[in-house]
């Protein structure tokens, strides 16, 4: 414990070290640069100010591609943004970022929160797994620093009445009426409904039930496995019996993917529909080739493919690689912060915050305006198919309707270069109502 | 009829794995009246070491038939879980032989715990897709068209835990190491008295444990499709479960235990909805007919209840023969 404050302190210590080491470094540069604009040569060199943003996510571990990808959308929004030598409260603002690793560990979400807290940090974007955001979020709260979560879906984030606490994709509970919408768009009639009996999965399964329902679609044998189970025989076997159209899986691809094996095996034909979390390109792996085929699946947000041209391009020209997953709406939330703080002129939490809550904001991933919870306004949930082991996007679900995805590009490119147009894809969604196959 | 063949089916392959890990604890009780917990994970590690062999054939571009492949792992396999079930033997539990009974316990927990962690350094916490090299063909047992099936790799669990069940019985009851393993399972001492190596026979106990063991991790992996550090875990709890059913230290009672499990578990999450249908009851209440109009499967307990089931049995079974289902009854022990 001792030998963990002290490295903590350390990092602390070294963070503030290399901060102020960044902004002595830089003031030289800047003050070159306030001149040209000659707008202001009397503002002298130690007026520009340093703000840092936090970014926060697993930079080690599992999933550190993945946290990775996260932090180098927040890079590029500040690299951007410090390429405008914005001025905030009449002084030169220099951002800057510091990136913490979370290891994807619920139990260092606190201390990292704890470190951008102490460091007086202007805001922060992450973390990137709901289950560390979570317990994160209440120590941001506390001391009254915004959050903005690029990826951390699941509904709770935003349940616990934090003002300060956002996120920029959807929500685990969009999730489930969206793919139960997609289903009914295939006409299916009888659709048989499992969970791994998960938060997540149960959560899902249930959202996905009472959606069906609702829409008048029998959902026949409601079943219960585990998320350590690997024989889903006796479940599947009665599920055979009752021959539904599709099945719905709520629980990750470790599960998914041998459930759906054992499915064909017993010679069950219905299409097999999951969340996010058999949303994996180890699907075909785990499922087998020809199983696969076929498969639905839903991830909150967009794919990468959707995000703004001008996005796509910067990245690939910073990191020379493309984005993964979430670099668009970590960049985003980036952006949102600098917007709010920009508009309320001031880099001060207290003072930004009622900005941010408010904002209207045309993003790499499309129109965000926040709403009381501090979720998304009609966030989008894309649709995808499993073709030739690849997954397919092909229809996105926005504020209950679907588009064909195919259609969504193009809605998207023509709105493009009216780029200020703010709700231009909301209109031209509910538009195109007719996704039927 | 076609659902409950179906489920006949998958329970009984489900059984013959869940007999043959079984068969490991109780060989290991039969002796030393120790439950070796780590005997999951020595399943785990069978069925991972088999998995990087075939991997590394099947990247290799071998031109062997899939089913040798599928024979060399399992001959990789058998040799390293039995080093690792000596291993166990001789550094962690014979120190511990006359140390009180719950020492060796902890320690087995203990060093599944290590084994675990040893796998996850090696083959990481992702869920391993098992290669499916062997072609899965499926045979129909009855005429209807889509009714129930029975596969070749489910023949193959079958047949193979046959073999082995019938061999070990041969070994146990019909050699001269049998005979000993049974001395020394009677009394250890008095068996070394009559110029028995009660330590060599322990550990041939456990490597033989462990061998079947490994070929039990090759059968989950490749009828599953999926090997996991974890994956020993449940496993090696349901088999110990299965081994307590029949009566544990018996071979018999594991062998059937393991099949009973397996068939309850089945038929368990098969039928624990139909039997607990509130619908049946509709003219009870008219609030409950009104509900069965929209959900005619309305169940009191559904397929989350399988394991439940499963447990219910067990308790009632050891209510009435405390000592397992083929268990003699013995005073001191356990």
């Amino acid at each position: 414990m001792r030998v963990g404050h002290r490295i903590g302190l350390t990092l602390i210590a070294a963070s503030v070290v290399a901060m102020y080491g960044c902004g002595q470094k830089e003031e030289p540069k800047k003050a070159a640069e306030a001149v040209a604009p000659a707008a202001a040569p009397a503002a002298p060199a130690d007026e520009a100010v340093t703000v840092t943003i936090g970014s926060a996510g697993p930079l080690t571990g599992e999933i550190a591609h993945l946290g990775k990808d996260n932090d180098n959308g927040v890079r590029l929004a500040i690299d951007q943004a410090n390429d405008k030598h914005l001025k905030i409260g009449g002084k030169l603002v220099k951002f800057t970022v510091d990136s913490q690793d979370d290891q994807a560990d619920p139990k260092l979400g606190p201390t990292i929160a704890q470190k951008y807290c102490d460091e007086k940090a202007a805001g922060v974007v992450g973390h990137l797994n709901s289950g560390v955001t979570i317990p994160a979020s209440a120590v941001y709260h506390q001391c009254g620093l915004p959050m903005i979560s690029g990826s951390a879906t699941n509904p709770k984030l935003t349940e616990q009445g934090f003002n300060d606490i956002f996120r920029v994709v959807g929500r685990d509970d969009q999730q489930g009426p969206a793919v139960a919408e997609y289903l009914k768009s295939l006409n299916v009639k009888k659709v048989a409904v499992v969970d791994d009996a998960t938060a997540y999965g149960e959560g899902l399964a249930n959202a996905v039930a009472d959606t069906l329902k609702a829409q008048g679609i029998t959902v026949d044998a409601r079943e219960k496995t585990t998320d350590k189970a690997t024989d889903f025989k006796a479940i599947l076997t009665k599920i055979k019996g009752r021959a539904p159209d599709a099945v719905f899986y709520g629980g990750m691809d470790a599960t998914g993917g041998p459930m759906l094996r054992q499915a064909r095996e017993l010679g069950i034909k219905a299409v097999f529909a999951f969340g996010d979390g058999a949303c994996t390109d180890t699907m075909p792996k785990l499922g087998g080739d020809k199983n696969v085929e076929g498969m639905i699946c839903s991830q909150a947000g967009l794919p990468v493919v959707a995000a703004s041209k001008s996005f796509l391009d910067a990245y690939k020209a910073k990191y020379n690689v493309d984005p993964i997953i979430y670099a668009p709406f970590t960049y985003d939330a980036a952006n949102l912060l600098i917007a709010a703080m920009v508009k309320a002129d001031s880099t001060d939490p207290a003072k930004y915050l009622p900005d941010l809550q408010k904002i209207s904001y045309d993003g790499a991933t499309g129109h965000i305006e926040f709403d009381d919870k501090g979720d998304r306004k009609n966030a989008e949930i894309t649709i995808f198919r499993m073709v030739n082991d690849k997954l397919d996007p092909i229809a996105v679900v926005k504020g209950g309707k679907s588009v064909k995805f195919a259609d969504f590009m193009k809605l998207a490119a023509a709105s493009a270069p009216a780029e200020a147009a703010p709700a231009a894809a909301a209109p031209a969604g509910s538009m195109k109502e007719e996704p039927k196959k | 009829m076609d659902t409950f063949i179906q489920q006949l089916v998958n329970g009984v392959t489900l059984g013959s794995v869940y007999a043959i890990v079984a068969l490991g604890y109780t060989m290991v009780y039969g002796i030393i009246q120790l439950i070796n917990f780590a005997h999951g994970d020595v399943v785990m590690i069978g069925a991972m070491v088999a998995y990087s062999v075939i991997a590394v054939l099947v990247g290799a571009h071998v031109s062997l038939p899939p089913l040798a492949i599928v024979v060399i792992a399992t001959l990789f396999a058998i040799p390293v879980c039995m080093a690792v079930g000596y291993a166990l033997e001789r550094v962690a539990y014979r120190p511990l032989r006359n140390a009180p009974r719950l020492a060796p316990l902890i320690t087995a927990i203990g060093l599944s715990i290590v084994l675990e962690n040893i796998a996850l350094i090696i083959w990481g916490r992702a869920p391993l897709p098992y290669p499916q090299i062997i072609e899965t063909v499926t045979y129909r047992l009855t005429s209807h068209p889509d009714g129930a099936t029975i596969t070749n790799v489910q023949v193959a669990i079958i047949g193979i835990s046959i073999v082995m069940m019938a061999g070990l019985l041969v070994l146990i009851y019909r050699t001269k190491i049998g005979v000993a393993m049974r001395a020394t399972a009677q009394n250890a001492q008095v068996a070394g008295l009559m110029g028995i190596d009660v330590n060599r026979v322990i550990s041939i106990t456990f490597i033989i444990g462990s061998g079947l063991a490994a070929v039990a991790g090759v059968m989950d992996g490749s009828y599953y499709g999926v090997a996991h550090y974890q994956m020993g875990f449940i496993l090696g709890l349901k088999a110990f479960t299965a081994a307590v059913l029949g009566g544990i230290g018996n071979l018999g009672g594991a062998m059937l235990g393991g099949l009973l499990l397996g068939v309850i578990e089945s038929l368990g999450a098969g039928y624990v909805g139909e039997f607990t249908n509130l619908c049946h009851l509709s003219g009870w209440s008219h609030a409950l007919a009104l509900r069965c109009v929209s959900d005619p499967h309305l169940a009191l307990f559904g397929s989350n209840y399988q394991d439940v089931f499963a447990f219910v049995v067990l308790i009632l079974v050891l209510v009435f023969r405390p000592s397992g289902l083929l268990g003699e009854r013995v005073s001191d022990r356990a």
